[in-house]
């Protein structure tokens, strides 16, 4: 581009060069509006990644400078039995919540959806959790929770069932999480409540005039003309499922026996508790390869089961 | 058809059919509202408890009579006073940033031309989906090496620089206003950011309002920032300093302070969410019909 004016300017005359032409005007403003989107691409995102993945290859402690190990701390993520304990337990808590929480979220947007008196109360009262969540939710989990005295180990008892120790039973602290989990899908039920009012009308009447019952009008309308929502929202569950902390870090700690610790959790631990920043910038890359895989996995299985407009309209696009 | 209805029983009408389904979705959804609601009822009855009231089984659902001074008294054995003002500092001062950095960037993104625009505008989209650990060490050693740690300004700073989905949402706004607004002004001779400022800012008032209610509801509630950011008591965000009640002898072991604590500590959003509901709805709707 900037090769391109200056040979212009040659054959143009002087003049041309005082008064920039409209077109470099606009782009100069547009890359001030722009920049502060482009120093915090580079200052917070760009260079510290850059920045991660070197010092990944390096030990690190803070007090002495850097010195590298080549591929040393990843050689020892490997090795090292908390890493798999850590993965184990991010891998089945995004494997269960995510579909669970989806599938919930799906049933209640359409549920919202249906026509009658005081759904708007519903969808407020169903969106409260999303809103009113972080560390004092947290902390009532943790009460709810409690073997003996908690509501929900009450509640089981009333319908005669002796509930678990939950957050002290080593089989029963992730499960307890993933439940956690499941009561906050109000903001995934909301988009999808998006993108069933999205959905034209005519269709559910054709389809009624075929002879297509509830379930099957459900089957061959709403699920096909709502699976990029679902697509949308599958995406940002598996990469919010993968950063979960503050649940784990209040309700459970990474306990007991180290059954809830996220990899979040152990990558909190080398790097603001025992300091090794090396390894946690390891761990870092290895959670953001794990991301990129699965969300590369998602994008490229979409043309299989997501149906996009521009198919309806006979690949017009 | 309505001969054939008159004869048919009222539960196998199309009408009375209708009517066993809205039963049937009532019920359904009335159970998840006890579900939903049950943890907060729970939580303030545990704080209207006295002590001794806690930890008993069969459980008492309603104390009588109830407790509010647990309330003053959970609020009064810890600076909670010092931690609401932090967090309303931070909080205010992260919503100034994300409103003028988001907009200011959206409006270049929205309107004017410039090579490698799109390219930009991709990758600041990309991080949407980028996992906040892989940046997270570098971040710190950043703020650390220039002597930010145990100050506010790693919290805020940030926010300055815009955010991807605000962009997102706002540009999408813009790009629906008409450009003849602006050829207006333009002929008047004003310059670009003048436009910004006095046309699209103004008009970008419920977007705003949507951008504002997501930043403070996102802000009030972080926790993993100000926990590596901040260590002294004194700084604490109210959303820290609960995580350390816990831990503290006079709050620790006695639930119905703890609950009187996170009772408090909910009132914020609560009311935000009371008071400007319809910007929360229409940041998700936009959110849904753009995924």
């Amino acid at each position: 581009m900037k090769t391109l004016d200056q040979s212009g300017g040659l054959a143009a005359p002087a003049t041309r060069r005082k008064q920039p032409s409209p077109w470099r005007r606009e782009a100069i403003h547009a890359y001030v509006f722009m920049s502060p989107a482009i120093l915090g691409l580079l200052l917070f995102t760009l260079g510290p990644m850059v920045a991660s993945l070197l010092l990944s290859f390096t030990e690190y402690n803070l007090l002495r400078p850097p010195v590298w190990i080549g591929l040393e701390n990843y050689r020892e993520m490997f090795t090292e039995e908390l890493f798999w304990q850590a993965f184990r337990v991010s891998s089945i808590y995004s494997v269960v919540s995510v579909p669970l929480g989806l599938m919930l979220a799906l049933g209640l947007a359409v549920l919202l959806n249906h026509k009658m008196r005081g759904r708007m109360l519903f969808r407020s009262i169903y969106y409260l959790p999303t809103v009113i969540s972080g560390v004092g939710v947290a902390m009532l989990w943790r009460w709810l929770f409690n073997a003996e005295f908690g509501i929900i180990n009450v509640l089981l008892g009333y319908a005669g069932i002796q509930g678990p120790a939950w957050l002290l039973d080593k089989n029963w602290a992730l499960p307890a999480l993933i439940i956690t989990s499941l009561w906050g899908i109000g903001g995934t039920t909301l988009i999808f409540l998006a993108g069933l009012q999205g959905i034209p009308q005519e269709l559910y009447e054709a389809a009624e005039i075929d002879g297509a019952g509830r379930w099957s009008q459900f089957r061959n309308v709403t699920l096909p003309l709502l699976s990029n929502v679902t697509f949308f929202n599958l995406v940002l569950g598996i990469i919010g499922a993968l950063q979960v902390f503050t649940d784990a870090f209040v309700i459970t700690r990474g306990g007991p026996n180290h059954a809830t610790l996220f990899l979040s959790m152990y990558l909190y631990q080398h790097g603001f508790l025992y300091l090794n920043m090396g390894y946690a910038a390891a761990i870092a890359w290895f959670m953001f390869l794990v991301v990129m895989l699965l969300t590369l996995l998602v994008f490229k299985s979409s043309p299989l089961w997501v149906f996009y407009e521009s198919e309806k309209k006979g690949g017009r696009s | 058809m309505s001969a054939r209805s008159q004869s048919m029983p009222f539960w196998r009408t199309r009408k009375g059919q209708d009517a066993i389904v809205t039963a049937a979705v009532y019920a359904v959804l009335l159970a998840g509202t006890a579900v939903v609601l049950l943890p907060f009822f729970w939580m303030l009855s545990t704080a209207l408890k006295r002590p001794e009231e806690v930890y008993i089984s069969p459980p008492i659902w309603i104390p009588s009579p109830p407790q509010f001074e647990n309330f003053w008294t959970a609020l009064t054995r810890v600076p909670f006073h010092i931690y609401a003002v932090n967090t309303a500092i931070i909080v205010a001062a992260v919503m100034i940033g994300t409103l003028l950095s988001c907009s200011f960037a959206a409006y270049g993104f929205a309107r004017l031309r410039a090579p490698g625009k799109d390219l930009i505008f991709m990758m600041v989209l990309a991080t949407l989906m980028l996992p906040g650990a892989v940046t997270l060490v570098p971040t710190y050693l950043m703020f650390n090496a220039i002597g930010w740690v145990g100050t506010f300004l790693p919290l805020i700073v940030p926010a300055y620089f815009g955010s991807a989905f605000f962009i997102f949402l706002l540009r999408q706004f813009y790009i629906t206003i008409p450009a003849e607004l602006e050829e207006a002004a333009k002929i008047d001779g004003a310059s670009v950011y003048r436009i910004w400022w006095s046309i699209m800012l103004p008009l970008s008032k419920p977007v705003l309002a949507t951008v504002a209610v997501f930043t403070f509801v996102g802000t009030y509630n972080d926790f993993f920032t100000p926990l590596i950011y901040l260590s002294r008591d004194e700084q604490r965000t109210i959303a820290v300093a609960l995580s350390y009640f816990s831990g503290s002898p006079r709050i620790g072991p006695q639930m119905h302070l703890m609950m009187a604590a996170v009772t408090v500590s909910i009132i914020p959003p609560l009311l935000l969410f009371i008071a400007a509901q319809r910007y929360f709805v229409r940041g998700i709707v936009m959110t849904g019909i753009k995924g």
